[in-house]
């Protein structure tokens, strides 16, 4: 329980600090937002118009794809910051200091959930301009919303691992990009599961990305009427099955980058 | 008086590379211990086994009474570290990072702050406190980065080449402040390549080559060994070279040196200025030209020169700190 309680207070000192930082250099937050606004106009114009959804829009159903996908990469911070703590220094810092041994990762992975929420907020109005809306009510948009950002927060500990396995900003970014896009591609982001070729249909099918997707889409009320209901169990129970993944990254990936951060340290 | 740092036997190895070869240092409650050795010698990964950031592959450590691999979060909380590359965060104020490394060594957020407003003050950076580390100059990362360590005032502080790249001001400020740390009872390890620092600073004095100790002893014993101040002479016609061998022969304390390539002789002298006087005399009266003629303190190398009979491989350089990218241990 002290060691629990340590976690946060230290993890907040760290959050804290990361947060100011976020200030310091508007430049990243610049494109952390302007990027999701390319992407829902990008798709909602290039792919919107062009593809058919029977007894819906395809453009809301695109939104809550392009939702997911922007949260997942947005993993890609707590890698990136990391990595640059190591790179810089500071984590021999951290290391010395008689800390509690996971705040490092506790501060980092709370204090970009900033960046997810902003992103989210971002995306929701440019959606809302260009013609996106949730029918489920409010609680419902909220919920969706929260989960988008727990299954987020879930990943940046995979990131933060990653972060600590191989601290370079650059390697992270492509490391990133290995991971993140065969995993919000081959997902119902952009087209429903069903239309996959088999062998890419049942990793869709059972890709927490998908559950996390449909869970969304489900609680804005963005699935057309045309679309088949899902027959598969992950996609029937998105929510569930989101949550299991949820708990199962973070019982995985939260130990393991623990472990991983005692041993972290930069030569010089 | 108890050991407030105790190591035995320490062993690193970095794949073929044998940074840490069984080696062995003890700095008694309130003293400084000099760890000296050229770059590559195993200071770093001395001073990082010792304060915890990476494990040794042997070796037993006790800091302040705790075992080192028992109890790593106990030896944190009674030690502060400066390392050789400053861990201080570039996009903070130099406020800021005092505060937040207050926070997490836990002194409560009053005290946090009153502790780095009184040390800010006190390295002399009270008006730069306000702004971010990007705009701080080397001495003052440095200072900053040693205030960091300094925070919860932990009874044994460990220097890792803290004056490396420094200017020679900022250098004697340096001096200052740790000599005034020790005075009020903090044990220190420092290392150093340079031989007139560990002399200035150090009441003991390790000196290491590739992980392991090839001289131990107190300053005045290692002056002892390797002699101390050298007259320095470059002489211009290789025909003058036996004349000014029997000048320096008449006033050096010991073997003169010839380096035939630069054709340089250096003599180890018991005096000082007075002694350079007379060797001046002398060549004037011979009528012997010289390029180049000083007085110079014995330096690293020299310790080395004297006790291993060869040069220490790779010279001290005037900014020391060779930092590799990014790499976990
Ligand atoms: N992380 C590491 N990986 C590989 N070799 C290392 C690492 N850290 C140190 N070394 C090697 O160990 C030796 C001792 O290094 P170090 O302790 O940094 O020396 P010093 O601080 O005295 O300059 C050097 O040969 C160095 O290259
Ligand atoms: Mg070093």
């Amino acid at each position: 329980m002290k060691r629990f309680i340590h976690a946060l207070a230290d993890g907040s000192v760290i959050a804290r600090r990361n947060v100011i930082k976020i200030g310091r250099v508007p430049e990243v937050l610049v494109f952390v937002l302007i990027s999701p606004i390319m992407f829902v106009l990008l798709f909602a114009y290039v792919f919107g118009g062009s593809i058919d959804i029977p007894g819906g829009s395809y453009r809301e159903f695109l939104i809550g794809g392009i939702f997911a996908q922007t949260v997942v990469f947005g993993a890609t911070f707590t890698g990136a910051g990391i990595a640059d703590d190591i790179h810089k220094g500071i984590i021999n810092r951290f290391r010395s200091l008689p800390m509690s041994q996971s705040a490092v990762l506790v501060g980092r992975t709370a204090s970009d959930v900033i960046y997810n929420v902003l992103s989210l907020l971002i995306m929701a109005l440019s959606g809302f301009v260009v013609g996106w809306r949730f029918h489920e009510g409010l609680l419902n948009a909220a919920l969706g919303f929260g989960l988008l950002l727990l299954f987020a927060y879930a990943f940046s500990w995979i990131m933060g691992y990653i972060g600590l396995l191989v601290p370079s900003v650059e390697v992270i970014n492509n490391a990133a990009f290995m991971v993140i896009f065969p995993l919000t591609f081959i997902a119902n982001t952009f087209v429903p599961a069903e239309n996959l070729p088999t062998v890419l249909r049942v990793f869709a099918e059972w890709n927490p990305v998908s559950a996390v997707t449909q869970a969304a889409r489900d609680l804005f009320g963005n699935l057309p009427a045309g679309i088949p209901e899902p027959t598969v169990w992950p996609l029937r129970n998105a929510v569930l099955y989101t949550l299991i993944w949820v708990v199962l990254i973070i019982a995985v990936f939260a130990p393991l980058a623990v472990r991983r951060y005692q041993t972290a340290a930069k030569r010089g | 008086m108890a050991n407030a740092i105790e190591a035995y036997g320490l062993v690193k190895k970095y794949g073929k590379v044998t940074a840490l070869a069984g080696l062995d240092l003890a700095a008694a409650e309130g003293t400084v211990l000099g760890v000296l050795g050229p770059n590559g010698a195993g200071k770093t990964t001395a001073v990082s086994i010792l304060t915890t950031l990476i494990e040794p592959d042997a070796g037993e450590a006790t800091i302040a009474g705790i075992d080192l691999r028992k109890d790593p979060h106990g030896v944190r909380s009674r030690i502060g570290l400066s390392g050789q590359a400053v861990a201080v965060d570039e996009q903070l104020t130099g406020f800021e990072n005092l505060d937040m490394i207050g926070r997490l060594y836990r002194l409560g957020r009053t005290r946090s702050r009153e502790r780095a407003t009184e040390l800010l003050e006190r390295f002399d950076l009270t008006e730069a406190a306000g702004r971010t580390i990007k705009t701080y100059s080397g001495g003052m990362r440095r200072r900053l980065d040693l205030a960091g360590a300094l925070i919860a005032e932990p009874p044994v502080l460990f220097l890792d080449e803290p004056t490396a790249g420094l200017d020679p001001r900022s250098r004697n400020d340096l001096w200052t402040v740790i000599r005034e740390l020790v005075g009020r009872g903090t044990t220190l390890l420092l290392t150093t390549q340079y031989l007139e620092e560990a002399d200035q600073l150090a009441n003991d004095i390790v000196v290491i080559d590739h992980g392991r100790e090839i001289a131990h002893g107190t300053s005045r014993q290692l002056k002892r060994m390797i002699g101390g101040e050298r007259i320095e002479v470059a002489v211009i016609s290789h025909e003058d070279t036996p004349k000014v061998q029997r000048i320096l022969a008449a006033h050096a304390s010991g073997e003169i040196q010839h380096d035939p390539a630069t054709n340089t002789l250096v003599a180890p002298i018991a005096g000082g200025a007075e002694i350079l006087t007379q060797v001046l005399r002398a060549l004037d009266a011979e009528g012997v030209m010289v390029e180049d003629i000083g007085l110079r303190r014995p330096t690293l190398d020299d310790v080395f020169l004297a006790i291993t009979g060869r040069h220490a491989e790779e010279a001290p350089v005037a900014t020391g700190e060779a930092v590799a990218a990014g790499g976990t241990a």
